[in-house]
């Protein structure tokens, strides 16, 4: 029952070492400032004990002292705070070019869905060495995606996008965990990150001739009717969507956004938010119309449309892409 | 510094003689008769939430969920969470000490208002029976948390019964508090300026401030979870165009705050224990009170530090990081002074000190362990895991109830009239040291191992350490039980407790032990500062004796 004890969590990412050595530290200054005052509790508990015809001396107390012991560990937890300040920073910025995996969380299991097509089910494959990023969502209540071998983790949100990459680093099966309190089977919602040899990766991925994500979503583009407005050849009633994504996006109210995951979702759900600049709030909204997974699928495409160039799916008419207009 | 009369004949009146039958305690205006209501309700509640803890680690003996179901296992934790935090940590010493002895401490009949002071037990009351329906009527498991749309839309829990009992004890949280405020700006003896106020005054100044500021966000909050609930308002429920980080967002600008509730009563009861026992004014009086009252500001405006993997922005995050670094400073403060203090004092070792030597080593531990998690990088592991469990246990049972037991003890003499039997004490406050560690410690490593909260089932690398924790949540469980029995004993057999048993400052230990109804026989006017140990200790040996039987 107890032959495997460990003490610490494998190190299975580029970002779990940078975890691990930023608590070594902490864990070594908080120790010695714990060693310290124990020390000096112990050794004061034991000098100023009571003694027969011996008197307390009393001390009015010092602004000196007290502004050394303010400011000492007010610029040693400074330092805590840029180190830990950096790594947060590492760990909310994605890669470029990282592979993508959309997620959808619901109660209590985890849906995976690659960019080449492959589904799965609280199983996550990834391949060593390569920058992964998960673009995640939820469809009923807050989830959180915890991989303890990678130091990483992220809400999951109904109605929004939120993002999270690794790199990992070590082939093999580790842990993984939805840490947000989700209702009844909050503990069974957990499952394995599952990390491969390039190699292996690319023969699991080859298997089962899945359609890519992107084409799925192309076929949703013409299948519910957005290409009638969304045309990619002349300007049509709904802005032109090729080499949108991730472009900053002039509104109609004055202000830009980037556009990004969360950008695209929102407008298919609720078109009237971001109204892009020349362009009329004549959209429908397909809240409910559409699943998580099919929103997954639309924002592939229209990312897949950011640069036509890169030999992926050709525009929704096949056709000459115009320049896009802002 | 003359004591009217130290010597206590059984027959003089006090408080707890003044009135017989239920009837003169349920109507009673008298500010230390309150806190005795209070002190036997919160007690209750203290082993209700007990028993959950229990039954939470006794589950957790084993990696499978093999003892309870999942859905009573997150009840477990829901109730253990709202029990202890609305019913026992918060109202705790406030409510109990403080009602108790703020009067007396600034030399006053009674709290500014004795009919709310009663009305604010009734409310509590009243939540309390809420939430003792609510667990009887099949629970709730919401998390004490309440998160939406979980909350909202999801469970079809007793929701909204607990939320109700907690919005009245809330109430009662606000009238204590603005009652202590009023208390202490109108109600101080001739000569009792703020600079002679003893730090447990102080610290419960500092507290009233978040009372009566924070709560009604928190109570609101809830308000607004249970229309959500009935009505499907969409203020939480992104289906419905809420958005459910607004409600983490409002809940955690009361529940930071809140844990400074709990925490600053006891580093009051603290400062006046290390004084006494080292016969030492404290080192830095005005640091001290200012450093509650900073505790006390800043703690507002840390609330998203809760949030750094919510998915807030990078930027409100790097602010909540370090503003919550700016609160660790009057932490630290505190914590040193205290132990500088101690420096060339005359120290001895009665229960109360040795608690008050737990309370600063464990909050300590709580303290830095709290840098961990403003640190974002780190917090981005260990947020949700073991680590946040025990950090929270260190700074509320080894901070707060630690603090809360050393001041029972200290005050006890003067609360019941009797002695506790020190062997005992000290027994019972090593039991409870130990267990503590021993339950809370091993969490730490479980948390940066990766194990989430509130998982009833677990993968088994994680076994040893729970039973660790679990063989410790029941030494502790021995360690709180002891108290409740020789407090329980000492009221008929304890040595009668002279007015000033520990040769103590502070007008609380200038009146009789139990003190007469109105506090004093005559209006004490105040000519010394707080801790003016090196004067009372002037008084020749002989005097002592006198108190003592």
């Amino acid at each position: 029952m107890f032959g495997h004890f460990p003490l610490w969590p494998e190190n299975a990412s580029t970002n779990a070492g940078n975890v691990d050595a930023l608590y070594i530290f902490l864990l070594m200054v908080s120790g010695i400032m714990t060693v310290l005052i124990f020390t000096v509790l112990t050794a004061f508990a034991v000098r100023y004990r009571k003694r027969k015809g011996q008197r307390a001396e009393q001390i009015e107390g010092s602004h000196q002292l007290e502004i050394t012991w303010s400011i000492i560990p007010f610029c040693v937890m400074l330092v805590f705070f840029i180190w830990g300040a950096v790594i947060y920073f590492q760990e909310r910025t994605p890669p470029q070019d990282a592979t993508e995996v959309y997620t959808v969380a619901k109660q209590w299991m985890w849906k995976f869905e690659h960019r080449e097509g492959q589904r799965e089910i609280n199983e996550l494959h990834v391949p060593v060495g390569r920058d992964v990023k998960m673009i995640m969502t939820s469809q009923d209540v807050i989830h959180s995606f915890f991989v303890p071998a990678f130091r990483i983790k992220q809400d999951v949100l109904p109605g929004r996008y939120t993002t999270l990459w690794f790199h990992a680093t070590k082939p093999g099966t580790y842990h993984l965990f939805c840490s947000q309190y989700c209702g009844t089977q909050h503990s069974g919602m957990v499952g394995w990150v599952v990390v491969m040899e390039p190699r292996d990766y690319e023969a699991w991925m080859s298997g089962g001739g899945n359609q890519p994500l992107a084409v799925t979503g192309q076929k949703l583009f013409s299948e519910l009717g957005c290409v009638t407005c969304h045309r990619s050849d002349i300007q049509g009633r709904g802005p032109n969507l090729v080499g949108v994504f991730g472009k900053p996006v002039l509104l109609e109210d004055g202000r830009t956004v980037t556009a990004d995951e969360n950008y695209v979702r929102e407008s298919i759900l609720e078109p009237g938010a971001k109204i892009v600049k020349g362009f009329k709030p004549v959209m429908p909204t397909f809240q409910g119309q559409v699943s998580d997974e099919q929103l997954n699928a639309l924002v592939a495409y229209v990312k897949s449309l950011a640069a036509p160039q890169s030999g992926r799916p050709a525009n929704a008419n096949g056709m000459a892409v115009a320049a896009p207009k802002p | 510094m003359a004591i009217a009369d130290v010597s206590d004949s059984g027959e003089r009146e006090n408080y707890l003689n003044a009135g017989h039958g239920l009837k003169s305690w349920l109507l009673t205006v008298d500010h230390k008769r309150i806190a005795l209501l209070y002190l036997i309700s919160i007690t209750f509640f203290f082993f209700i939430g007990g028993l959950f803890a229990l039954l939470i680690r006794l589950e957790l003996l084993t990696p499978a969920g093999d003892l309870v179901q999942a859905d009573t296992y997150n009840k477990l934790f829901t109730m253990h969470g709202q029990v202890m935090v609305f019913f026992f940590l918060i109202p705790g010493v406030p409510a109990v000490l403080g009602n108790f002895l703020i009067p007396i401490m600034i030399g006053a009949k009674d709290l500014a208002f004795p009919r709310i002071n009663l009305l604010s037990w009734y409310l509590f009351i009243i939540g309390g029976t809420l939430m003792i329906y609510t667990i009887l009527n099949g629970g709730v498991d919401t998390g004490w948390t309440f998160y939406t749309p979980l909350s909202t839309e999801f469970l079809k829990t007793n929701v909204i019964s607990a939320i109700v009992g907690i919005f009245f004890a809330g109430f009662s949280s606000i009238l204590t508090g603005l009652n202590f405020i009023v208390t202490i700006h109108r109600m101080r003896a001739p000569g009792m300026t703020w600079n002679r106020l003893p730090l447990f005054v102080w610290a419960h100044y500092a507290t009233s401030i978040i009372q009566i500021l924070g709560t009604p966000v928190v109570a609101i909050t809830l308000v607004l979870v249970a229309l959500e609930r009935l009505f499907h308002l969409g203020i939480f429920n992104p289906a419905l165009g809420g958005d459910p980080l607004l409600f983490q967002h409002l809940f955690w600008f009361y529940s930071h705050p809140a844990v400074y509730i709990m925490i600053l009563p006891g580093m009051g009861i603290v400062s006046e224990i290390v004084c006494c026992f080292s016969r030492k004014r404290i080192f830095g009086y005005r640091a001290m009170a200012l450093a509650v009252l900073g505790i006390a500001v800043i703690g507002f405006l840390v609330w998203a530090h809760h949030m750094f993997v919510a998915g807030i922005s990078i930027y409100a995050a790097l602010i909540f990081s370090l503003l919550s670094y700016f609160v660790a400073v009057p932490s630290a403060i505190k914590v040193f002074n205290w132990t500088a203090t101690m420096y060339k004092g005359s120290i001895t070792y009665q229960t109360p000190m040795l608690y008050a030597f737990g309370f600063i080593g464990l909050f300590t531990i709580g303290g830095l362990t709290g840098l961990f998690l403003a640190c974002l990088g780190m917090d981005v592991h260990v947020h949700d895991t073991y680590f946040v469990i025990a950090h929270f246990h260190y700074v509320m049972v080894g901070g707060m109830v630690i603090a809360y037991l050393g001041g029972m003890h200290f005050w006890w003499p003067k609360i019941s009239g009797r002695m506790y039997p020190e062997g005992w004490g000290k027994l019972a406050a090593l039991i409870v040291f130990i267990g503590f560690n021993l339950t809370f410690f091993p969490q730490f490593i479980l948390g940066y191992m990766g194990m989430p909260r509130r998982y009833y089932a677990y993968p088994a690398e994680f076994q040893i350490l729970n039973v660790l924790s679990t063989a410790g949540a029941t030494i502790l469980a021995v360690g709180y039980l002891l108290p409740m029995v020789y407090f329980l004993w000492s009221m008929r057999y304890g040595k009668p407790a002279p007015a000033n048993p520990w040769n103590a400052a502070g007008l609380e230990w200038q009146t009789h032990s139990p003190p007469p109804t109105f506090n004093f026989d005559e209006q004490p006017v105040v000519t010394w500062e707080a801790y003016n140990y090196d004067q009372i200790d002037e008084i020749p040996e002989t005097e002592e004796v006198r108190v003592g039987h």
